[in-house]
């Protein structure tokens, strides 16, 4: 099978590969470079679990291919935290009981993150729409998005 | 919620100090940040992967197996069939003494279920896997299936398992769990009312997040580490050990962290062929269902039929109940002879009955094999309980859950296995319930209580 080289960044750090051709971004990430953050539950596009950040947009790393991704600027969960301090949706996900076996829970944080990078102070109703391509099997979504506003609120108390 | 102190109160320790405080879970912080371990995030150079070819028939006789041309994919590594399996007939309760053993690890003449493991290829990679899986050839001779209890009840019906030689389980009470409380059918000539009606539920699959299945890695000298997302660890090691003929000392499993399971990840269904596999090999195995595995392979919660007939009199009481429980265990045993008597052990509800009589059926069909989830055995039947109890309240006109009230199980009543109730505290859950759904009782029955001294 032909191998392609790519490269990109992951949560600030540059990445170079050589990949199978047809290697799915969720794979490149989980097992070649190591990044075990992003998880796989459907691999069709359904569950939301591998959810990553390119460019700024939410993306489901199982339908997109690594060699699509040059250039390309790639954020997950395992890299949100700064400086050893979590970022305020991991916080609130630890605050509200909002992960339960947690396979969900990077996903969710990624949904989330990128529904707070663009409006950072949401409705109930936009946090639904925004998590509404993940899926959860244990915790329940009203933590879920009690997280998502305690974070916002966060948000804007800081802008206050 | 207001906790109330009053209840109990002489028996009571006060001295507890952890029920009520916030604690921290110990796993999040590794759930928010993504460092949580589950069992596919071990990744080892060289790991093959394993695919199964499943039987696309309900029921039918394997003439032939052909892996000639599997064997020749490129990547492919291993081909397994039943004679590759050192002790290929199994049952998971065997630990228990709950036999005979009824299963194959890979099918052996014959299938019994659509998705049945027949043959397991392992491969350098996935799709490889998958291609060479495709290229094995089985010729089956189709058989008559039956997928419904009732059907399967009847003389003349298809055999499912031969392994135990008839279509429902054989206990040691006989062809169904017992429970015998007084002569019922007397009693129910002297009832007001009686009430017969039937129940039933469709298979429920439980979707974890994470599908099922596990790592194995080759430790050198015969030793093998299974990282898996089991439910059931000890089950799982000790059953690995009977199936592959090794000591449990060879065996490591590492579990723990499981992404959602809800019941569905207790059977031994992954591990021992991956082990199998590793040791064959001499390579890492990773063996993980696919989302439409999952959905359509691992054993879904029991389809269910309860047939409850109540004799109850003008006043609310119940005087006599019969049950009659039947639990679709698919094509093998599983879980589900367990599940069928914990059926009998709940029929008779949280009340007091006087004459009770319940028999509970595991039967097998040519359906997926069902096994556990959540409270299996009892959750349909109090489905069906409960709204038995609504029935009988409007037969005789009287609330519901007043009618709950008069016959609610307190300390010291006998219950139908013969075992004295002790701490049932139910009147004083339906004395709260009934304040917080603001659904008014007549004030006799806030004056019950369950409690009764000296019982
Ligand atoms: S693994 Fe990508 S959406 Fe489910
Ligand atoms: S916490 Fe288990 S799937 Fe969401």
């Amino acid at each position: 099978m032909a191998k392609v080289p790519v490269q990109f960044t992951l949560n600030g750090s540059e990445k170079a590969e050589f990949v199978d051709s047809g290697t799915t971004l969720l794979n490149a990430l989980r097992d070649k470079i190591g990044d075990t953050s992003p998880k796989g539950g459907c691999h069709q596009g359904t569950c939301g679990a591998c959810s990553v950040i390119i460019n700024g947009e939410l993306r489901l790393s199982c339908l997109t291919l690594a060699e699509t991704c040059n250039g390309a600027a790639i954020t997950t969960t395992s890299g949100i935290a700064e400086g050893g301090v979590l970022h305020p949706l991991q916080r609130a996900f630890l605050d509200t009981f909002a992960t339960q076996c947690g396979f969900c829970t990077p996903g969710m944080i990624i949904a989330a993150k990128v529904l707070l990078d663009h409006t950072p102070n949401p409705s109930r109703d936009e946090v639904i729409e925004a998590l509404s391509g993940n899926i959860c099997r244990c915790t329940g979504y009203e933590p879920i998005i009690q997280a998502v506003l305690l974070a916002a609120r966060a948000n804007s108390q800081n802008a206050a | 919620m207001e906790l109330r102190k009053s209840y109990f109160a002489d028996v009571r320790k006060d001295d507890l100090h952890e029920i009520g405080q916030p604690r921290p879970r110990s796993d999040s912080p590794g759930h928010v940040t993504g460092k949580t371990a589950y069992f596919a995030d071990r990744n080892f150079p060289g790991m093959l992967h394993l695919k199964m070819v499943r039987s696309p028939h309900h029921h039918a006789r394997i003439r032939s197996i052909d892996t000639s041309e599997a064997e020749k994919h490129p990547g492919v590594v291993k081909i397994l069939t039943a004679k590759d399996v050192p002790h290929n007939v199994y049952t998971i309760l065997i630990l228990i003494q709950v036999g005979p053993e009824d299963e194959t690890v890979l099918a052996d003449g014959k299938v019994r279920w659509k998705g049945e493991a027949v043959v397991a290829v392992l491969a350098e990679t996935e799709r490889a896997a998958q291609e060479a899986a495709a290229k094995v050839k089985v010729d089956y001779e189709v058989l008559p299936a039956v997928f419904d209890m009732e059907e399967a009840l009847k003389p003349g019906a298809p055999l499912v398992n031969e392994y135990h030689g008839q279509n429902y389980y054989l206990y040691d009470s006989g062809e169904c769990r017992k429970v015998r409380f007084g002569d019922v059918e007397a009693v129910f000539a002297e009832a007001d009312h009686l009430l017969e009606q039937s129940y039933q539920s469709s298979p429920i699959e439980h979707a974890p997040t994470e599908t099922t299945g596990c790592v194995v890695m080759p430790e050198g000298n015969d030793r093998f580490t299974c990282y898996t997302n089991t439910q059931a660890m000890f089950f799982t090691l000790d059953n690995t050990s009977i199936i592959l003929q090794m000591p449990g000392s060879k065996l490591h499993f590492v579990g723990g962290t499981v992404g959602g399971g809800f019941g569905g990840k207790v059977d031994v269904i992954v591990e021992p062929i991956a082990i199998l596999g590793a040791k064959l090999t001499g390579r890492p195995v990773s063996f993980v269902y696919s989302r439409e595995e999952e959905m359509q392979i691992s054993s879904p919660r029991a389809a269910e039929k309860v047939v409850i007939k109540d004799g109850v009199m003008k006043d609310g009481r119940i005087i006599a109940r019969k049950v009659t429980g039947y639990t679709d265990a698919g094509a093998y045993s599983r879980h589900s002879p367990y599940g069928a008597q914990k059926g009998a052990g709940h029929y008779p509800g949280p009340y007091t009955i006087p004459y009770v009589w319940i028999d509970t059926y595991c039967v097998y069909t040519n359906r997926t094999p069902s096994s556990a989830m959540r409270g299996f055995g009892v959750t349909i039947g109090d489905f069906a309980l409960e709204v038995q109890m609504d029935k009988l309240a409007r037969l005789i006109g009287m609330d519901p859950l007043e009618f709950r009230f008069i016959n609610a199980y307190r300390d010291g009543d006998m219950k139908a296995h013969r075992q004295p109730t002790e701490g049932a505290a139910l009147i004083e859950c339906m004395q709260e319930a009934s304040r917080a759904a603001n659904w008014p009782v007549a004030k006799k029955y806030m004056a019950m209580s369950s409690y009764v001294k000296g019982a």
